[in-house]
């Protein structure tokens, strides 16, 4: 068997495979990013913030939830919470589009920027406050236990799901915007938000809904990853910076660049981890410069 | 609700101490014996010291007070420092200056530790260090003022690695977190298994912190070592033990984590933790003292103690002991009558505290219990081997501390 | 914006500078106030008077401070000589960012910022001078100038204090010169700055790196008084730190930073005691209120009361 500098190909398609399935992550959690952008010109700060809630919903439900209640069948599990919990944490993302973010759409995107900053501090530090920073565990689900022996590595199937869930995701998402006409509103709202509320639209009601749906999106990534990672209040906190970068390589509000960008970032993230595992935090930052420098709307991005 | 508990507790402590008659004796700075608990009160290591370290605290001084009969008073304050060192000397500085605190204890994470100290032996007083693990503590950045008294990762490391190998486990893979603490840890632990005849057959670092650890689990499976060995802590490690389970790679592949609090295993749940091998200087349940301690820290924390908090509790005694028999709390004197009286509670028994500050004493192999072993909540490890103090240190004549080479 | 600020502006500053330790106020606790004051008028030059939002200043703080860390404790230089050597290698690392960085504006400008100093971040991690995230302590506060001996606390605030002011009313001689005036233009309307021939390349250029080397400045001090340089100067929470404080305090105004330097760093110091983990979600409220409800920032806000720019 060859050997491709000194990793065996075995290794290097279970590398690969693991890079898809954070590449994933990625997609999921910049799409919303980048629709976000697109629509509201703002830089939603708090994703990561809202990631964590959903991870951290997911589990109150599971696990406190019936213990509030005194009644252990009102155990919300992860197939409910995989519907309910992004319900949730979008209508707080349209509670706070109403009260706040609607009041910042003519300033410059510093404002933005930094409005969301403030709240997903708020959020991180309640979440801290009320259940420590140690972590909460999450089990996998009943069904997805256990690994599929692909031949050159055991697959857990849980994360097998994660890559399908998150594809789905991702393609219901590009469809709906690419394809529909709901989707061609949504288009012409980002270019002239004016004549497209001439014609009809309610383009505040639309660009409050689909923050609600980014967030929702963000919030969906978290249940996806509560059973693998540790739920802590953390967890999206250094997240953010890296599916920020993720964004801007794609080119800001670009849909298709933000999904594709997601998986092949995740991909060349789990090569350096092969090569280079000490730099596998900051490659993307590598990559971010450099793309910024020749390509400087992104990859995927028009110049504007 | 906790903070709430924490500062009507303070207040009554205040309030005690107050109504104790305050023969003086002793000469004390300021009339007074302040101490001053600077910990992590809200990030990454709030639970295994945080808070709880703040509670073992006041009751070693309300234990003391009770014991001596109110020889002299006691204040105590405590205050946060996120983890940042600039946060710690900045905090440190302006009790010792403004506040006249004598003793600054618990000090988690080794960069508020190592910060802290230099100031403190510029001012003349007393730091006691529990929550930190670095071997610099007692090495290159010793003081003489300054007691290091839980743990440090070289007892840790010959702990867990020259156990796992006596039970079979001679071949070894790393996860190392890519920083100063999990290198050394990486590097001590290598060095006892290369002694003790196993092999290294390989390591990976990861960034920190992480939060995807199967690409590197993955080289670990591959690497076909027996022993994986966490050289990480807190959410790193726990991903880590959690992503392993995921994978499948435990239980054919067994793990050994070299930086492991009880509260860790708390938050992981045994049925993912159950079988692993890790050293602590401490366990609530060795003993009638131990568990009879323990009981109280638990009636006033919800939770059992770490070995740091049950540090912090037992360095306050002592310390104030010293100061007692010393008869006064200028710093030099109190922490050489610290040095000369050996410990001897039930977080150490005949411990001793060596010239470079580092207190002897014995350390446990601790294995996981699995699910079924274990009787209800805390009750989490099984007692393989008690690791004696002498070889949980570095070697005097392999220290890089000054004050050893006389 | 080209009037000048009020001068008891000046004398209320001076004079709180000068009086404030023998007030009872906590030295050290002022002495960081004034490093971050520093570093948030440097920021806000940029920020505030040419329109460049820099996701990356810490930066420049932290290589200053391991700069001068590492110069006085391991080379034993004296500390006006540490001090000099770390401002010098922000100011030059502040060109090297800022050749890359102002090609592109706006958010991309932010961006590549953020990067920039990640990388930096990465690199402080892996190399063994700066200790890892154990950070470089110890660091002596020495004699400066072979007279004043630092390890006094009035001595050191008296020169931590007038290090600012230096930096202080070179920032304000700045904003009030021709080249502060294109400055502004560039921030007001870009194309048109180029239209009347100015290069403005140039000038984005000269101000980041006079940006970068007053932080420095600013970190080069706070290693000085801390005596050590952790990673945390340099993590991207420092960077927004920096924003906040500017914000607080007033972008684009003279006094704003220094206000919001004090005020952020006086409920850093102040509530950590009392509410402990909620200190975090105070600061995101400061925001969420400074962003909605007083966008001038305190400073501005004043200003505008008074109908004069502060």
């Amino acid at each position: 068997m060859f050997e491709l500098l000194g990793i065996s190909p075995q290794a290097l398609y279970s590398q690969l495979l693991i890079g898809l399935i954070n590449g994933s992550f990625y997609a999921v959690l910049s799409l919303g990013l980048a629709i976000i952008f697109g629509l509201l010109n703002i830089i939603n700060f708090s994703h990561g913030a809202q990631y964590m809630m959903g991870a951290f919903l997911a589990w109150i439900g599971l696990t406190q939830l019936p213990q509030w209640l005194g009644n252990p069948d009102f155990a919300v599990n992860y197939w409910a919470a995989l519907v309910l919990v992004p319900l949730i944490v979008g209508v707080f993302g349209v509670f706070i589009e109403r009260t706040m973010l609607r009041r910042l759409y003519k300033l410059d995107h510093l404002y933005g920027l930094l409005l969301t900053f403030g709240i997903a501090l708020i959020i991180e530090g309640v979440f801290r406050d009320w259940y420590g920073v140690s972590g909460q565990q999450y089990e996998i689900p009943e069904v997805f236990q256990g690994v599929i022996n692909l031949g050159f590595m055991y697959l857990p199937k849980y994360r097998a799901w994660v890559v399908a869930a998150a594809l789905a995701a991702c393609f219901a998402t590009w469809f709906v915007i690419e394809r529909t006409k709901l989707g061609s509103y949504l288009r012409a709202g980002t270019e002239n938000p004016r004549l497209t509320q001439a014609f009809g639209v309610n383009v505040p009601l639309m660009i409050m809904l689909t923050y609600g749906y980014g967030v929702a999106l963000a919030a969906f990534a978290g249940v996806l990853a509560a059973p693998i990672f540790t739920v802590s209040p953390k967890m999206g906190a250094d997240l953010i910076i890296v599916v920020f970068a993720v964004v801007v390589i794609g080119g800001m509000g670009s849909i298709l660049g933000s999904i594709v960008t997601g998986i092949g970032l995740g991909l060349i993230e789990g090569l350096t981890k092969v090569f280079y595992p000490e730099a596998s935090a900051v490659v993307i930052f590598v990559i971010m410069a450099i793309v910024l420098l020749v390509r400087p709307a992104g990859l995927f991005g028009k110049e504007q | 609700m906790k903070k709430k508990l924490m500062i009507t507790a303070i207040a009554g402590v205040l309030l005690g101490l107050a109504a104790g008659v305050p023969a003086q004796q002793a000469k004390l700075s300021g009339g007074l014996v302040k101490i001053g608990i600077l910990t992590d009160l809200s990030g990454t290591y709030s639970d295994l010291s945080g808070q709880g370290s703040v509670i073992a605290a006041r009751m070693a001084i309300e234990d003391f007070l009770k014991q001596e009969k109110n020889p002299f008073k006691v204040e105590l304050v405590s205050a946060d420092h996120q983890n940042k060192g600039d946060v710690a000397s900045n905090k440190a500085r302006e009790w010792f200056e403004r506040d006249g605190v004598d003793m600054i204890g618990d000090l988690v994470t080794s960069s508020t530790a190592l910060a802290v100290m230099p100031v403190a032996k510029e001012m003349n007083r007393v730091t006691i260090v529990n929550g930190a693990a670095s071997t610099n503590i007692t090495g290159k950045a010793c003081t003489d003022l300054n007691v290091h008294y839980a743990y440090d990762t070289y007892a840790l490391a010959i702990g867990t690695g020259r156990a796992v190998v006596k039970q079979g486990g001679d071949s070894w893979f790393f996860l190392t977190a890519d920083y100063a603490f999990g290198h050394s840890l990486e590097k001590d632990t290598s060095d006892v298994v290369t002694a003790m005849g196993g092999k290294v057959l390989g390591s990976v670092r990861h960034p920190f912190p992480g939060t995807d650890f199967s690409s590197f689990l993955l080289k670990a499976q591959a690497s076909g070592a027996k022993v994986i060995g966490l050289a990480n802590a807190g959410t790193d490690t726990t991903n880590s033990i959690k992503q392993a389970a995921e994978f499948g790679i435990t239980p054919k592949q067994s793990l050994a984590g070299l930086l492991m609090f009880i509260t860790d295993v708390h938050s992981l749940s045994l049925k993912t933790a159950g079988g692993m091998y890790l050293t602590e200087g401490f366990y609530w349940d060795l003993n009638n003292e131990t568990r009879a301690w323990s009981k109280r820290f638990f009636d006033q924390h919800k939770r059992m103690p770490t070995m740091v908090q049950a540090g912090v509790y037992s360095s306050t005694m002592h310390y104030l002991k010293a100061v007692k028999d010393a008869g006064t709390d200028e710093a030099k004197a109190v922490v050489k009558k610290m040095k000369d009286t050996p410990v001897n509670d039930f977080f150490a028994k005949n411990g001793s505290i060596r010239e470079d500050g580092r207190l002897l004493h014995d350390f446990y192999l601790l294995q996981v219990k699995r699910p079924a072993e274990s009787k209800g909540p805390w009750d989490y490890y099984h007692v393989r081997q008690v690791i004696p103090a002498a070889d949980a240190a570095i070697p005097a004549a392999k220290s890089e501390c000054p004050l050893l080479k006389k | 914006m080209s009037a000048r600020p009020i001068p008891w502006g000046f004398v209320i500053l001076i004079g709180f500078g000068l009086v404030a330790p023998v007030l009872g106020i906590y030295p050290t606790f002022l002495m960081k106030c004034w490093c971050f004051a520093l570093f948030a008028c440097a920021f806000n030059l940029l920020l505030g008077y040419t329109g460049l939002l820099s996701f990356g200043h810490a930066a420049f703080l932290s290589a200053a401070a391991y700069t001068t860390g590492h110069a006085i404790k391991v080379w034993g230089l004296a500390p006006e000589l540490g001090l000099l050597a770390g401002t010098v290698c922000a100011g030059v690392l502040g060109f090297v960012f800022g050749s890359l960085a102002i090609r592109r504006s706006g958010i991309y400008f932010a961006m590549i910022t953020l990067a920039l100093a990640q990388m930096l971040y990465f690199v402080w991690g892996q190399m063994s001078f700066t200790g890892g995230e154990d950070g470089l302590q110890g660091v002596p506060r020495g004699v400066l100038f072979g007279m004043l001996d630092l390890s006094d606390n009035t001595n050191l605030y008296y020169l931590v204090f007038a290090i600012f002011l230096a930096g202080f009313l070179l920032i304000y001689r700045v904003i009030h010169s021709p080249f502060g005036q294109v400055l502004q233009a560039i921030r007001e309307n870009e194309p048109r700055a180029i239209s009347l021939g100015y290069d403005v390349d140039r000038y984005k250029l000269l101000v980041f790196v006079l940006s970068a080397a007053l932080s420095g400045l600013a970190g080069a001090t706070k290693t000085v008084v801390f005596q050590l340089a952790s990673l945390t100067d340099a993590h991207w929470h420092m960077s927004g730190e920096v924003v906040l404080m500017t914000l607080l305090g007033g972008l684009g105004t003279v006094f704003g930073p220094v206000v919001g330097a004090f005020v952020i760093i006086g409920l850093q110091n102040g509530l950590a005691d009392k509410v402990g983990s909620w200190v975090q979600v105070i600061m995101g409220i400061i925001f969420v209120v400074c962003v909605l409800a007083f966008r001038r920032g305190i400073i501005g806000e004043l200003g505008r009361f008074l109908r004069r720019p502060l």
